[in-house]
C-alpha cells in the first residue's frame, strides 16, 4: 500500500485493524533487511507521503512530510548554509543497497545519527513536533514547531527510535543548525585501542570543541591504526583549535592533517560504514566510551573486525560467530547492542534490538499498547 | 483562586491517621511530617498564587524508601506529589489536600563523577548549580541553568525539562541526561538510559524528562558534562526598535552563528533593570540585546566582529562589547536581575512563558500593548530571543481588588496569542497548574488523550500528580477504547495546529 494522504493511512490503518493484518512502515527501504523477517506483514510505504510543508531557516526549524527523500532535504537546508543536525548514518551500503536512498521519515524513526552525534545530539535531540496516525488510527499531534517547548509530554521523543512500532508519522518538524564553514580532521597513528579511547576522552574533555572522534584499527587501515579528531566551526577558531589538538596528539606521535577533501572523504566512509562493507554479521553496540576496548578485546581474538566512532561510545562490530558473546560483551560494558545485518535465518532467530531488563520490557509493551492497542504495528520485525 | 482541583476523597481524609502511621512504618523518625505547622512550608512552591496544605509529607532518604511509599500508596488508592525543591513556576508541586507529598530532599548527594565518559551520577534533591560545584575544580560544567540554578533540584529539572539562557546552544535538560533510576507508582524500581547513548529499544527517558511529575519519581540521574570553554565575550547592543533588535537575532541565525545566550529586552525592562543595579544600560532605546559568544579566544573575538556587523547593518545604535570578564558580567547584571527589578517598580508580578516563532515578535509585542491598555495593567518582556521564548512580566497589586484575576486573564490572553502564531503555551516553565485549562487551546481531544494513554501505560490508577498538565482528568478504560465503526474514525478532519 503506497497512501498518497493521511487520510489514505487513516485507511489502511483502519482496515489493518478491523481485517487483523499487521502494517510494516516503510520509507525509502535501506533499512528493511534490518529485524526478523514479516512474510505476513503488509508494507505501509510512506514514500508518497513527501515534500517541505515549511522551511525558515532563521527560526531553525524545518517541517517536512516523512517520505521526502533525505538527500533532497540535505540538499534544501544546505543551499541555507544549514544542515540536518543529527547528521543522520546511512545503511544503504552495507544492506546491499545504495547510498542516499533514505527517507527522512526513515532516519528519524529509526533514530540512526552519524559520526557528529557526539557533539551535536541525535534524530532523538532534533524532532521538535510530529502529526502522526497511531494504530487507533487517529490523527494526533505532539511537540511544536518551536525549538523551545515543555508542553505536555515529549512525544516526539518516542518518535525517534519507534521503528514503525507506534504510528506513522505523516509530519514532522526537525531542528536544524548551521553547517561550520570549515572541517578539518587532525590524527595520529598507532595507538592500540585503550590509548586510543584515552586520547579521545582528553580531546572530548579538552576545550578544542571536538567535533567527531573515530578509531580505525590497523586491521581496518593498511596495518596501522588511526585515531581521528574532527573540529567544525568558523575559520579562525577551527585554527586555533587545530594547533590545541595537535598539541594534545603530539605525546603520541607525529600529528597528521587531513584537510578539505581528505577530511570529506574520511567521514563520508563512516557515514555509510565503508570500512566494513560485506555480508559478515555486522552490530552496532552503544557503550559509555571507556567501555569501548572492553568489547573488542572479548571479540577480537574470535575473527571480528570492528572500529569505534563517538570517541567509542558507538562500536561497529562485523562479526559472525555467536550473538550470545556481542550481547553480553555489550551488557558487561553497561550498553546494549543492535543486530544490524545478518542472514534471513539469524535474523527471524537473534532479536534485533537488545533485550531489555524485565521491568522495561513491561514499560516499553505498555507504551506500544498505549499507541496500538490492536498491535496493527506488531510485525514481530522488533 | 478560581483553580479547580480534584475533588479531595473523603475516604482517604478520614484515614489520615492510618496512612501517617504506615507511612512511619516504611519512613521513621523526622522523615515523615504530619503536624499543622510542620506542613505549612510545603503548601506551596514558586507559584505562590496558590497554596494548599499535604495531608502529610514524608522525606524518604533511600529508593527502597521511595518503592515501599509508593508501592504502598497504590495498593491504598493514595494520591502523591513529588516535589524536589518546590521552585516550580507553574505548580507542579501544589499539593492535594488528600495527598502525600513526597519530598526527595534528602537525596542530596553526588554519587560518582566520570570525567573519562565526561558525566556525572547525581541524586535527584542535588542542586542544579551543586553539579557544576563537584566538576569545576577540573574545568567542567553542567550546562542548563535555570535562574533558578542556585535552588532547584536536578529532580525539578529532569521533571521540568528545565532550560535557561544557554540552551540555545547546550540543550534543555532532555538533551543533557543519560539516564535515571525511576520509580513507578507501583513500587517497581527501573533503569532508563544509562551512560551511553541513545536507548536500546523505545526512548522512555526521553517521555519521563518533562512529564512534570505524572510519570514516576525519580531517584537517580546520570547527567552530560562538559568541559568550560576556554572564554565568553558578550555584547550590549541597543536598536530604536524592537523589529530591527528581532531582525538583527533572526540575521546573526541565519548567517550560521549560534550565540551561547542572546537576551532581549523591552524598554520597560531595561529601565527597570538599569534603575536596580545601574551598569549603563543604554536608556534611550527601544529594545537592547545581549549576545553572549564563548569558545576558545579566536572564536570569541571572530564573532564578536561578525555580530557587530550583523547588529550595524540592522540600525543599532549603541553597541559595546566586553573587554574583559568583570564587563561581561556586568552585562548580564541587569538581565540576572530583571525579575527583581521589575518586582522594585511594581508591588506584584506574573511572570508568563510562551514560546513563538521569533519572526512573530513584532505583531506579539504589538497584540501585547493592545492587551496591557484593555487590561489597564503594564508589561515589561524580557525575551529568551536565539530561542522565541518569551517572559512578559506582568505588573499588578494583589492588594487592589480585582488585579490578580485580571493579570491571570491577561496571562492567558498572552499564551494564546502565542499558540494563534504557531507558538506554545510554555517554553521552559511547564504546564503544572498554570497552564492546565489552556492545554485544549494548544492541543486537540485527540492530541492530550494520546498523552494519557501514555500516562496511563507508566500508572493506570491515576495516582501520581494528578490535577497537573491534564484539563480533564479520563479514566485508563474510557481512553483505551477503540472507536472505530465501518472503517470511519470518529473527528476526521478536527482543525489542528
Amino acid at each position: 500500500m503506497r497512501p498518497t494522504t493521511e487520510q489514505e493511512v487513516r485507511d489502511a490503518i483502519a482496515d489493518a485493524i478491523r481485517s487483523g493484518a499487521t502494517l510494516d512502515i516503510k520509507g525509502g527501504g535501506s533499512k528493511a533487511a534490518i529485524g526478523a523477517p514479516r512474510p505476513e506483514a503488509t508494507v505501509l510505504d510512506l514514500s508518497a507521503i513527501a515534500g517541505v510543508v515549511d522551511y525558515d531557516p532563521a527560526e531553525l526549524v524545518l517541517t517536512v512530510r516523512p517520505g521526502t527523500p533525505l538527500a533532497e532535504v540535505e540538499a534544501l537546508v544546505a543551499e541555507r548554509g544549514q544542515r540536518v543536525a543529527f547528521d543522520p548514518f546511512d545503511h544503504g551500503p552495507i544492506l546491499g543497497g545504495t547510498a542516499g536512498a533514505a527517507t527522512i521519515g526513515g532516519v528519524v524513526a529509526a533514530g540512526v545519527s552519524g559520526s557528529l552525534r557526539l557533539s551535536g545530539g541525535g534524530a532523538r535531540d532534533h524532532l521538535l513536533g510530529l502529526r502522526a496516525v497511531s494504530g487507533r488510527g487517529e490523527v494526533f499531534v505532539a511537540g511544536a514547531k518551536v525549538v523551545k517547548n515543555v508542553t505536555g509530554y515529549d512525544l516526539p521523543k518516542l518518535a525517534a527510535g519507534s521503528r514503525g512500532r507506534l504510528f506513522a508519522i505523516t509530519e514532522m518538524t526537525l531542528k536544524v543548525l548551521p553547517r561550520a564553514p570549515i572541517a578539518a580532521t587532525r590524527a595520529v597513528a598507532g595507538l592500540d585501542p585503550a590509548a586510543a579511547v584515552r586520547l579521545m576522552a582528553a580531546a572530548m574533555g579538552s576545550q578544542a570543541e571536538v567535533g567527531a572522534a573515530a578509531y580505525l584499527p590497523a586491521a581496518l587501515n593498511h596495518g596501522q591504526s588511526l585515531t581521528l579528531l574532527r573540529l567544525l566551526g568558523f575559520g579562525p577558531s577551527v585554527a586555533a583549535r587545530c594547533r590545541m589538538i595537535e598539541t594534545l596528539l603530539g605525546a603520541h606521535g607525529a600529528a597528521v592533517a587531513l584537510d578539505g577533501d581528505e577530511d570529506t572523504a574520511c567521514w563520508a566512509a563512516l557515514r555509510t560504514l565503508a570500512p566494513l562493507a560485506g555480508d559478515t554479521c555486522l552490530w552496532r553496540v552503544n557503550v559509555p566510551p571507556s567501555g569501548a576496548p572492553s568489547v573488542v578485546t572479548a571479540l577480537e581474538p574470535l575473527g571480528s573486525r570492528w572500529l569505534f566512532d563517538w570517541a567509542g561510545g558507538l562500536v561497529w562490530i562485523a562479526f559472525d560467530g555467536d550473538a550470545a558473546l556481542v550481547r553480553n560483551a555489550a551488557t558487561a560494558a553497561g550498553g546494549h547492542a543492535m543486530l544490524i545485518r545478518a542472514p534471513e535465518a539469524l535474523r527471524a532467530a537473534v532479536p534485533a534490538l537488545h533485550p531489555p531488563a524485565p521491568g522495561v520490557a513491561a514499560l516499553e509493551e505498555r507504551v506500544r499498547r498505549a499507541f496500538d492497542p490492536a498491535g496493527v504495528f506488531e510485525t514481530g520485525r522488533f | 483562586m478560581t483553580l479547580k482541583m480534584p475533588q479531595p476523597e473523603a475516604a482517604v481524609l478520614a484515614r489520615r491517621a492510618a496512612i501517617v502511621a504506615a507511612l512511619r512504618r516504611i519512613v521513621p523518625g523526622e522523615g515523615v511530617i504530619a503536624d499543622p505547622d510542620g506542613l505549612r512550608p510545603f503548601e506551596s512552591d514558586g507559584l505562590t498564587a496558590y497554596r494548599q496544605p499535604p495531608m502529610v509529607v514524608v522525606l524518604p532518604e533511600t529508593t527502597e524508601q521511595v518503592s515501599q511509599v509508593l508501592r504502598w500508596c497504590h495498593d491504598e488508592g493514595v494520591k502523591v506529589v513529588p516535589r524536589g525543591s518546590g521552585t516550580s513556576l507553574s505548580g507542579g508541586a501544589l499539593p492535594l489536600a488528600d495527598g502525600v507529598l513526597l519530598g526527595l530532599s534528602k537525596f542530596n548527594r553526588v554519587l560518582e563523577v566520570d570525567y573519562d565518559d565526561r558525566l556525572a551520577v547525581v541524586q535527584p534533591g542535588v542542586t542544579n548549580l551543586a553539579v557544576t560545584q563537584a566538576v569545576e575544580a577540573r574545568g567542567f560544567y553542567y550546562a542548563p541553568d535555570p535562574s533558578s540554578q542556585i535552588a532547584c533540584s536536578i529532580g525539578g529539572n529532569v521533571a521540568e525539562n528545565s532550560g535557561g539562557v544557554h540552551c540555545l546552544k547546550y540543550g534543555l535538560t532532555t538533551n543533557n541526561v543519560l539516564g535515571v533510576e525511576l520509580v513507578m507508582m507501583d513500587g517497581e524500581i527501573v533503569r532508563l538510559g544509562g551512560r551511553h547513548l541513545d536507548a536500546a529499544g523505545l526512548d522512555l527517558l526521553g517521555v519521563v524528562v518533562g512529564s512534570e511529575g505524572l510519570l514516576g519519581v525519580v531517584t537517580e540521574v546520570t547527567v552530560r558534562i562538559l568541559p568550560k570553554p576556554e572564554g565568553a565575550r558578550a555584547l550590549l547592543i541597543g536598536f530604536p526598535s524592537v523589529e530591527s533588535a528581532g531582525q538583527c537575532v533572526a540575521d546573526v541565525i541565519a548567517g550560521g552563528i549560534i550565540p551561547a545566550g542572546m537576551e532581549m529586552m523591552d524598554r520597560l525592562a531595561i529601565e527597570a533593570a538599569e534603575a536596580f543595579v545601574k551598569v549603563g544600560y543604554p536608556l534611550d532605546v527601544d529594545a537592547l540585546l545581549i549576545v553572549e559568544l564563548d569558545g576558545v579566544g579566536a572564536e570569541c573575538d571572530h564573532l564578536i566582529d561578525e555580530v557587530t556587523r550583523i547588529a550595524e547593518a540592522n540600525g543599532s545604535t549603541t553597541l559595546s562589547a566586553s573587554r574583559d570578564e568583570a564587563e561581561r558580567l556586568a552585562f548580564w547584571a541587569g538581565r540576572k536581575a530583571a525579575f527583581p527589578a521589575v518586582g522594585r517598580i511594581s508591588p506584584d508580578y506574573y511572570c508568563m512563558d510562551g514560546t513563538i516563532p521569533r519572526r512573530r515578535l513584532p505583531d506579539v509585542l504589538e497584540r501585547m500593548a493592545q492587551l496591557s491598555a484593555k487590561y489597564g495593567l503594564g508589561v515589561a518582556n524580557v525575551f529568551h530571543a536565539g530561542d522565541g521564548n518569551l517572559h512578559p512580566l506582568i505588573l499588578y497589586d494583589a492588594n487592589k481588588p480585582g488585579e490578580l484575576d485580571r493579570a491571570e486573564a491577561f496571562g492567558s490572553d498572552i499564551l494564546r496569542l502565542c499558540v494563534e502564531v504557531g507558538g506554545v503555551l510554555t517554553g521552559e516553565h511547564g504546564v503544572g497548574v498554570e497552564k492546565r485549562d489552556l492545554m485544549p487551546d494548544m492541543f486537540g481531544e485527540e492530541d492530550l488523550a494520546q498523552q494519557q494513554r501514555v500516562k496511563c501505560a507508566f500508572d493506570p490508577k491515576g495516582l501520581l500528580n494528578p490535577g497537573k498538565v491534564f484539563p480533564t482528568l479520563h479514566r485508563c478504560a474510557e481512553l483505551g477504547r477503540m472507536h472505530i465503526h465501518r472503517g470511519q474514525v470518529p473527528h476526521p478532519d478536527l482543525p489542528r495546529f
